[in-house]
């Protein structure tokens, strides 16, 4: 049978496709209704509107309420508003912030500019698991201590993390008169890949991005608890109730409510087909190929993320091959990124150089088939002997695969 | 990212493996990133007559090694020892700038391999057919 050229996209912790139905919905809202929201005629009334029905929908995706929802412009931006906004707003009280040491680099360089000007940021472990340990949040916890920043999954290993305990020791701390403590986590991972309640989970901030749930780039959203309040990170108009100022994108927003309203409906649905998907793609590399190791706890972890390493392997020679092959997938290896360190996600985790060298991230989408992971299973392990057979520490034994 | 040749390279890498009849082997690392490169070279008569490496590294560097390997094959040492990284890199087209050590790491590996040759050469007198891989 001859070899058909696929492309097979298995990066969706990257960035995904656009749905079509966000396409569609979007586009009426730059040629005909392209009123600022800000004015009061029906130009400007009929894009308020939309953008309000947007509210709405980003809001019943994790259990909140509309006017806990700001639009901004991505991921990173949310994470700057909700750090910094916490921080500056809180000074008065303290100026310690706890975090864990694999959060995204908008987090942590945050955190580094604040410890810079004077915070004191507590780094947690995340240990061989890549999951925080309540018991570390808690001994962390100090009296000037205003803001506990972890991430609801980690996106290099699929880890998903205690966000119901840290929420529920906040809420302990609270009510024993520490209330200055706040409680925000960078859910771009998780949002519309597994349930998100702030309420359940006891989340006074969380930050969202499109692009991760096929809405476009440039356009996310932080939710800030009802009575929260932060300062604003930038100056201007009143827009988003003075906390987020500049002229809304009304065609991303309309995106963006689209998209969490699709992310909502199919959720079970993605959950259930795209983890027995990432199932049999881990467990049949790891039956075809040897000398390869999993990163991460394998049962506190998102249906739809795979991250291995291939011994005696580079990852950005595994990534390049498959890439001319058709498929896509990411690398935490140091040469990827030109950096002497594999990436702090896999050294916090405490993987040694070599190991991680090897690493690559599977991450699977909606539309994932099954027809596209058996062609990963037909490729990767021929991929793999190759490099190994360039590779001088590679043994003869471990040049076999078998299939 | 990559250019042609280099992809051209990485998918069909020239003269892999251990040249059994050796006479003189290079090993060159990329401290920054890890990068691990075995050369090895047979030299008769001042000349080099067969060349071969394995590497475990980044594209670019595989690529470098492998189109070395080509490079040099029947130079004369003194030729093979007037090439520069640049003449690597212009080899392969062009290399992202922060890949350009891939050549020099490649140009090490060779500088290596003649110096080994030379050695054993006076060493020894005589040259041992294998070399130790390690």
């Amino acid at each position: 049978m001859q070899t058909i050229p696929r492309k097979v996209y298995l990066d969706n912790s990257a960035t995904t496709a656009v749905a079509t139905e966000v396409v569609q919905a979007m586009l009426p809202y730059f040629t005909e209704i392209y009123g600022n929201a800000s004015s009061v005629h029906q130009w400007g009334q009929r894009a308020k509107q939309a953008m309000e029905e947007a509210r709405y929908q980003v809001a019943e995706l994790v259990n909140a309420t509309a006017p806990e929802i700001i639009f901004v412009s991505g991921g990173t931006e949310a994470d700057n508003l909700a750090v910094k906004g916490i921080a500056e707003a809180q000074v008065e009280k303290g100026k310690h912030i706890i975090t864990s040491q694999f959060e995204h680099s908008a987090v942590l360089n945050t955190c580094r500019h604040l410890e810079d000007r004077g915070w004191r940021v507590t780094y947690l472990p995340v240990y061989r698991a890549g999951l925080v340990r309540i018991e570390d949040v808690q001994a962390a916890i100090t009296d000037d201590t205003v803001l506990i920043s972890v991430m609801h999954v980690n996106n290099e290993l699929g880890t998903i993390q205690p966000l119901k305990q840290i929420g529920d020791l906040v809420k302990t701390q609270r009510a024993a008169g520490h209330k200055h403590l706040y409680f925000h986590t960078d859910a771009v991972q998780s949002v519309g890949k597994i349930p998100v309640d702030v309420r359940e989970l006891g989340i006074d901030l969380l930050s969202i991005s499109g692009h991760k749930i096929h809405a476009p780039k440039g356009v996310g959203a932080l939710f800030v608890r009802r009575g929260v309040r932060i300062q604003e990170q930038q100056f201007g108009g009143h827009h988003e109730r003075d906390r987020r100022a500049g002229t809304e994108s009304v065609p991303l927003i309309v995106a963006l409510g689209k998209a969490c309203e699709l992310e909502r409906l199919h959720l079970k649905d993605f959950m259930n087909r795209v983890g027995v998907l990432r199932d049999y793609l881990e467990t049949e590399l790891l039956r075809r190929i040897s000398n390869i190791s999993r990163n991460g706890d394998a049962e506190c972890r998102v249906p739809h993320i795979a991250s291995l390493n291939f011994d005696y392997c580079e990852g950005e020679g595994l990534l390049i091959s498959l890439d001319l092959k058709g498929i896509a997938v990411s690398t935490g290896s140091a040469c990827a990124s030109g950096s002497i360190e594999p990436s702090h996600v896999l050294t916090a985790i405490g993987l040694d150089h070599e190991t991680g060298r090897g690493s690559l991230r599977f991450s699977l989408g909606k539309d994932t088939t099954k027809e596209e992971v058996d062609y990963v299973l037909e490729t990767l392990p021929a991929v793999v002997e190759k490099l190994r057979r360039l590779s001088p520490a590679a043994k003869a034994n471990v040049q076999q695969t078998s299939s | 990212m990559y250019s042609k040749q280099v992809l051209e390279h990485l998918e069909n890498p020239r003269n892999v493996g251990v040249l059994e009849d050796a006479t003189g082997f290079g090993e060159a690392t990329n401290p920054v990133c890890g990068d691990l490169l075995h050369l090895y070279l047979k030299i008769a008569d001042g000349k080099i007559v067969a060349a071969s490496f394995k590497a475990q590294a980044c594209p670019p560097c595989i690529a470098a090694a492998s189109v070395l390997t080509e490079m040099i094959n029947d130079l004369t040492i003194d030729k093979a020892l007037r090439l520069e990284p640049a003449d690597v890199t212009q080899a392969l087209g062009t290399l992202p700038r922060n890949k350009e050590h891939c050549a020099s790491l490649a140009i090490a590996a060779l500088k290596a391999a003649v110096d080994d040759e030379t050695w054993l050469a006076t060493a020894c007198g005589t040259v041992p057919g294998a070399i130790a891989t390690g």
